[in-house]
């Protein structure tokens, strides 16, 4: 099962002929994703060999799906050219569009956000996301695959960093699928999303959620969490120390006056139940005794 | 980035926004000429990106250009919750009649756009949303249509502003969405939005942030920057693509991805507890490659905080491995040489984290400890820095 993706997930790279492209293709193939195509205009017709695997390039998102039946697209392609690759994924249909580019100014990413709401066929993951993993099955975003194995937790994150770390504090244990959900102020799939995709996955027994300051997602999860998660959540805020007025990295990563605060974050999971680790460690141990006594 | 009121009134003039931008001067003695030039009674404002000047005594109404350079006198120089002023705006004193508050920004929570009204401004609008909600418009607004003429409409409706006005505030609103849009703002925020005693409406003051993101569509914006307002580290770190934020402690902080360098700084504060209250000194995010080049610049700055005590180096070797980033701080001690002279604790994790374990234990370099997990990483740069001090 997992979530999002899986062993079936037919996969196009939207700029793969770039050189972040080429490098993440090349990535993503050798962890065994199902790689189907890319996407570029300009060498429509070419076939790319990358280390002994032909991939043809078709000259749109619509094309490839038809020749390939493809369902996952990945997107590396420009911030200046992010909205209309992201559009032009909607409008071929396409399941699931996962956004890597950072930097897209955020006007982009909330037309091209809207627009997939309105078109209701099209789940986008990101901007400025690393992706989402179903260890063993499929791999689509730069997330590297060897840091863990399958196995039965669920994870989502802001941040790709913590990701990983997370990732291989519980490599013992494996998870089902973990997504990046990217740090900017609009994204595509949320926390709240994610929880409900892994409360829903018979294939996840718990779940670890890794927020940081900036905006209320957070807090938003924590009242999606205490109505409709049953499965034991472990949590994780990133930017106690981060102060007021700040962008952090990330271009969502601000405390503004007394809003978007760790603090409040913290307390808005503790309240209904999540334990929330003060260290990524902490929070992994936390999810240990949870994984042990079970 | 945020701008100053005189940024965000020539954005709003070059928009056709009715505003009065006046003179903005950076020294005193020529607040008489900027009087005489904006009609004698004037108001002299400091320029800081920061809410709350009014109260602080950062906005002053003078009769006379005499009394202005009084006033400019004042202050210039001023420090306003931390920051100081270095120009003061003189603008044409207004005869206001009525004061409203309006804005459009980005609202993450429901991922679209937010326009935020009231007829009465001239007061923070979090204050008149508690004392009196009812009086606060929220208007929520699709990123794929905008604002029209039949959403303008709308707004004006919801906020009940006078008929008399209706009309210009329609025509107002669509210009203030022409900033907002065009220019990729997050915020367009006018308090007071006033009438004036002939009725007319003007933008009296001017709040904007602009998208970073959207720079390379907007070569203008770079003129918005002024460097003397930043602190000459993070100046630095800017001119070398380096992701820093400066803070007040005394352990330098290098990571990979901003999620992991926030919850270093985190963790690094609580070990710090246990030593002495010592904390982290700055952001600092290295982004993938961790090349030799990167990690020297980015020690360089580090170094360059004298109240640095100790380096924490924390990487998680995704896609980056641990051996390059140990070559990096590697070949970065050498090339900084005798400037790098205090205690760098480095925890590597990840993609070949032995082979880059083993290059480090066999650099042997007498400046580094390499300690196993991020947590004993905190502690053990904590402990250096509290006994540094």
């Amino acid at each position: 099962m997992a979530i999002f993706l899986n062993e079936n997930s037919k996969v196009i790279v939207q700029g793969m002929t770039g050189s972040e492209g080429m490098k993440h293709t090349t990535r993503m193939l050798a962890s065994g994703t199902n790689i189907v195509g890319g996407v570029n205009p300009r060498k429509a017709g070419e076939t790319v060999t990358i280390e002994g695997t032909d991939i043809p390039v078709f000259g749109s998102v619509g094309e490839a799906m038809e020749k390939t039946g493809a369902d996952v697209s990945v997107l590396f392609v420009p911030p200046a050219f992010t909205k209309a690759a992201a559009i032009e994924a909607v409008d071929a249909g396409i399941g699931l569009a996962i956004v890597i580019t950072e930097g897209v100014p955020v006007h982009d990413t909330a037309e091209f956000r809207a627009y997939a709401e309105a078109k209701g066929t099209t789940r986008i993951i990101g901007p400025n996301c690393p992706g989402i993993i179903s260890p063993g099955k499929s791999n689509a975003g730069i997330i590297p695959a060897d840091i863990t194995k399958a196995g039965r937790v669920g994870l989502v994150s802001k941040s790709g960093t913590l990701t990983y770390q997370m990732m291989y504090e519980l490599r013992d244990f494996g998870f089902s699928s973990a997504v990046g959900i990217g740090g900017d102020p609009i994204i595509g799939t949320t926390h709240i999303d994610a929880l409900q995709a892994f409360q829903d996955d018979p294939e996840t027994d718990a779940i670890v959620m890794i927020g940081e300051i900036g905006g209320d997602a957070e807090e938003r999860a924590a009242a999606y969490i205490k109505d409709n998660v049953t499965k034991p959540v472990v949590g994780y805020v990133a930017g106690f120390t981060a102060p007021e007025g700040k962008t952090m990295g990330h271009a969502g990563a601000i405390v503004s006056g007394s809003s978007g605060t760790a603090q409040a974050k913290k307390e808005a999971l503790e309240a209904v139940g999540v334990k929330v680790g003060k260290t990524p460690s902490e929070t992994a141990a936390l999810m240990r005794e949870i994984l042990q006594g079970s | 980035m945020d701008l100053m009121e005189y940024q965000a009134k020539e954005l709003f003039a070059k928009h056709n926004v009715p505003v009065t931008v006046g003179t903005v001067i950076t020294k005193a003695e020529d607040a008489a000429a900027a009087a005489e030039a904006n009609g004698g009674r004037v108001v002299v404002k400091a320029q800081v990106k920061i809410g709350g000047r009014g109260k602080a005594g950062g906005v002053k109404l003078a009769a006379d250009p005499q009394e202005a350079v009084a006033k400019a006198e004042e202050i210039l120089g001023m420090d306003i919750k931390g920051h100081t002023v270095h120009r003061v705006l003189i603008a044409p004193a207004a005869d206001i009649a009525e004061e409203y508050y309006f804005s459009f920004l980005v609202d993450r929570a429901n991922r679209n756009y937010l326009c935020i009204s009231s007829i009465e401004g001239g007061v923070e609008i979090e204050v008149t949303a508690v004392e009196n909600p009812d009086a606060v418009a929220k208007i929520s607004i699709d990123p794929q249509t905008g604002v029209d003429d039949a959403k303008a409409a709308e707004i004006v409706t919801a906020t009940r502003f006078p008929a008399e006005v209706a009309d210009q505030a329609k025509d107002l609103i669509k210009k203030l969405w022409d900033v907002f849009i065009k220019e990729d703002a997050t915020l367009v925020e006018v308090n007071p939005l006033v009438k004036l005693a002939d009725g007319s409406l003007e933008a009296l003051d001017g709040k904007v942030s602009l998208d970073g993101n959207a720079e390379f569509r907007h070569e203008d914006h770079a003129a918005f920057e002024l460097t003397e307002d930043e602190d000459p580290l993070e100046l630095e770190a800017k001119e070398k693509d380096l992701n820093y934020v400066k803070l007040d402690g005394s352990v330098g902080i290098i990571g990979n991805g901003a999620g992991l360098v926030m919850s270093t700084l985190d963790v690094v504060a609580y070990a710090g507890e246990k030593h002495g209250g010592v904390k982290p000194a700055n952001f600092l995010d290295i982004g993938g490659g961790a090349s030799a080049e990167v990690m020297a610049n980015g020690l360089h700055i580090i170094l360059g905080d004298q109240q640095v005590k100790s380096v924490f180096v924390n990487v998680f070797g995704g896609i980056t491995a641990c051996d390059a980033v140990a070559n990096g701080i590697v070949g970065a001690l050498n090339t900084l040489g005798d400037e790098a002279n205090k205690p760098l604790v480095v925890r590597l994790d990840g993609n070949n984290v032995e082979e880059g374990r083993r290059i480090l234990n066999e650099a042997n370099h007498p400046l580094v400890t390499l300690v196993d997990t991020m947590d004993g990483a905190a502690d053990k740069a904590a402990e250096l820095a509290h006994a540094g001090a």
